[in-house]
């Protein structure tokens, strides 16, 4: 399935290879740093996958092996930038400034959002799937009204790609030059639905088929990811119109914590895809270039330990919500009905602060 | 008070046109809104003096019409959204479900879904199927949205222009078939708030309810009871969700009787909540139960049908001779 058409900057061995079109222009600060990002992205994810086998969260959906399609996208993006995730983009979450305690509030049923979407330019999580492919189109149609320049990411998975709303985003993204970069996470199942059932063709041939182009890049390369996206986003803000990103990857964890991928798939494809893990494959890199000292990866796991226990305290610490927040923010204005039932629950003594 | 003659349809594009002067930030969209004027001619002109990136003639889509209006809405501007027909607004049904009624919670408040779904709906133009449709129930029942529909040129002018200034989503449903029905049009200042109940007829006997292309009809049914005596007194709702019960329950506490109208089949729809909530708060004040007088519980009938479908001066006054023959 990976063929000569998939950007590869980084190989699962660590060594750099050249790409025609793509170099990569990070600075080993830069990956260094962004090495730092997929490891502390990871732990949270451990962690709350403990978390929710410990009853405290109500489910979760792991990255495991995404990490650098998550980290090279969100690391691609300016600040202005706007971004329409699903509810798997914790990657992106980390890199928009999104706390982890936020990220988990859906989770831990608390919400059903979590963070102030504006103030960090990523939007709350859609959990049906695709809608968020519109929005993003529609945001990018406005920021082409405001004449700004900033570009605008929709995420969305190899499961979405059979949708409507993708595929409507992808020809109003086509028909109105929207200033907008479709980034595709191809993570091989949606649940237990094969790619092969998704499509008969790459998924970024489609782009094509749109009137826009599409690009396959190794999912798992971060120096790859974060190239293709930056092109991608200025490209979008040069006003040159929508990219299609299929980066290619794989997802080693189950779809959410209420998922059994043993029933559907062979344990022997699982491990082709931890020789490519995105983590390792970086490391190698900065041993390989000697661009760390040998004790900075401990470090990082370290500092990776210490956001994950805080995580799990902040977790716990977040109790039931008074539940006349319910009535909170349904509309903007006064509602009849919604007085009504602020009224009733009061009157029955129900509501109360967390406990 | 400066008054002028218009139609529904003319009253709908000043009231656009008037909005869209007042706040650059509204945009027009929808499939043929631009040069064509829609197909009823609502959005005529306004492309021609707004221009094309605030009268957007959009790709055949209906869910990405109200998708896209989301993202717009995210970023500010005021999107109204012109669905075709009735009939064709369920593959925007998830949007607007899902999305529309729900980001301004799942975002604490911090999302203003400042949206108008524009919605030609009832029957009474002899079209073919999907056409005709009655669907403002599922979208009355979704928490988020609300629902209103205007009855006459004055308040289509003015409810359009109130629904583009409010900052919650707004499912605005035109009775097409009152498209080319003139009336006096107040352009100083609107005469009701947006989710206001207005009496359009006093009377003594019996409270009659409904909204859109069944108001006329009423009204027509309430001169025909005169001349046998009876006297009606009809509401027109306006308001669909919420509905403003206040002023209904003001008036089932004088007559004791209510008739409901509307053209949606009558299960779990309008006419069941106002019945509904109306017996809640008048029980006491009922000399009869509630009747609805719908459509039947079939698809729209092919239109050489549809008078017989639809509420009809006989069926209400049917509905009004039951009421008023019921004895406890």
């Amino acid at each position: 399935m990976i063929g000569e058409e998939l950007v590869q900057l980084l190989t699962p061995e660590g060594e750099r290879v050249s790409h025609p079109e793509y170099e990569s222009s990070l600075t080993n600060d830069q990956i260094v740093s962004y090495y730092r990002d997929m490891v502390i992205v990871r732990r949270i994810c451990t962690e709350s996958t403990s978390l929710q086998r410990q009853g405290q969260l109500a489910l979760w959906a792991p990255i495991q092996g995404q990490e650098a399609a998550q980290i090279g996208a969100g690391r691609a993006l300016a600040p202005m930038d706007f971004t329409f995730p699903t509810y798997r983009e914790h990657g992106i979450a980390w890199c928009r400034g999104v706390p982890p305690e936020d990220m988990l509030r859906l989770f831990r049923a608390t919400s059903n959002g979590g963070w102030d979407p504006q103030k960090y330019r990523h939007s709350v999580p859609t959990v049906v799937l695709g809608n968020q492919a519109l929005h993003a189109v529609g945001y990018a149609m406005g920021v082409q009204r405001d004449g700004a320049e900033e570009a605008v990411m929709a995420f969305f998975g190899d499961g979405a790609s059979s949708q409507g709303d993708v595929l409507e985003s992808f020809v109003w993204a086509s028909s109105y030059n929207a200033p907008i970069v479709l980034f595709c996470q191809n993570n091989q199942w949606g649940i237990s639905t094969p790619m092969s059932i998704q499509s008969k063709i790459p998924l970024y041939h489609r782009a094509h088929g749109f009137g826009f182009p599409g690009v396959r890049v190794d999912g798992n390369d971060l120096l790859a990811v974060y190239e293709v996206t930056k092109r991608a986003l200025d490209n979008a803000r040069e006003g040159g119109g929508p990219t299609m990103i299929e980066a290619y990857t794989y997802r080693l964890g189950a779809h959410t914590t209420s998922d059994d991928p043993t029933r559907y798939r062979i344990d022997a494809e699982v491990e082709v895809w931890r020789h490519r893990d995105p983590i390792e494959r970086v490391k190698a890199l900065l041993v390989r270039e000697g661009t760390v000292k040998a004790s900075y990866f401990d470090e990082v796991a370290e500092e990776a330990e210490g956001i994950a226990l805080k995580l799990r305290e902040d977790v716990l610490a977040m109790g039931k919500p008074d539940p006349l927040t319910i009535f909170d923010h349904v509309y903007a204005d006064a509602h009849p009905l919604i007085e009504e039932g602020r009224r009733e629950m009061v009157e029955l003594g129900v509501a109360g602060g967390a406990h | 008070m400066a008054t002028t003659t218009m139609t529904m349809a003319k009253a709908l594009n000043e009231g656009l046109r008037r909005a869209m002067e007042a706040n650059k930030k509204v945009l027009i969209m929808g499939e043929d809104v631009g040069k064509l004027g829609g197909v009823f001619r609502i959005t005529d002109g306004l492309q021609k003096d707004f221009g094309e990136d605030r009268v957007i003639d959009s790709p055949l889509a209906e869910s990405a019409i109200v998708g896209t209006a989301v993202g717009l809405s995210i970023r500010g501007y005021r999107p109204v959204c012109e669905i075709q027909f009735d009939g064709f607004v369920y593959p925007a049904f998830d949007q607007i479900v899902s999305q529309v009624a729900k980001l301004h919670k799942r975002s604490d408040g911090v999302y203003t879904m400042s949206l108008v779904i524009r919605l030609p709906f009832q029957g009474g133009i002899g079209a073919i199927e999907h056409h005709s449709e009655s669907p403002e129930a599922y979208f009355a029942h979704t928490a988020g949205l609300r629902v209103v529909s205007c009855a006459t040129p004055e308040d289509a002018y003015w409810m359009i222009q109130q629904s583009i200034d409010h900052d919650d989503p707004i499912v605005f449903c035109e009775p097409k078939c009152r498209y080319w029905e003139k009336g006096e049009v107040d352009t100083e200042r609107p005469p009701h708030g947006l989710f206001e109940a207005v009496v359009r007829r006093p009377g003594t006997d019996v409270t009659v309810v409904g909204y859109g292309a069944s108001v006329r009809t009423m009204l027509r049914a309430a001169e025909a009871a005169e001349s046998e005596g009876l006297s009606l007194e009809v509401i027109d709702a306006r308001s669909i969700a919420p509905l403003d019960l206040d002023t209904m329950a003001a008036s089932l506490e004088r007559t004791g009787r209510l008739v409901v109208v509307h053209e949606a089949p009558h299960t779990a729809s309008i006419g069941s909540e106002i019945v509904s909530a109306l017996t809640e708060r008048c029980f006491y004040s009922l000399r009869a139960p509630g009747l609805q007088v719908s459509g039947y519980h079939t698809p729209y009938p092919p239109s050489r049908l549809e008078e017989e479908y639809r509420p009809s001066v006989d069926r209400i006054l049917d509905a009004v001779d039951r009421v008023i023959g019921f004895e406890s």
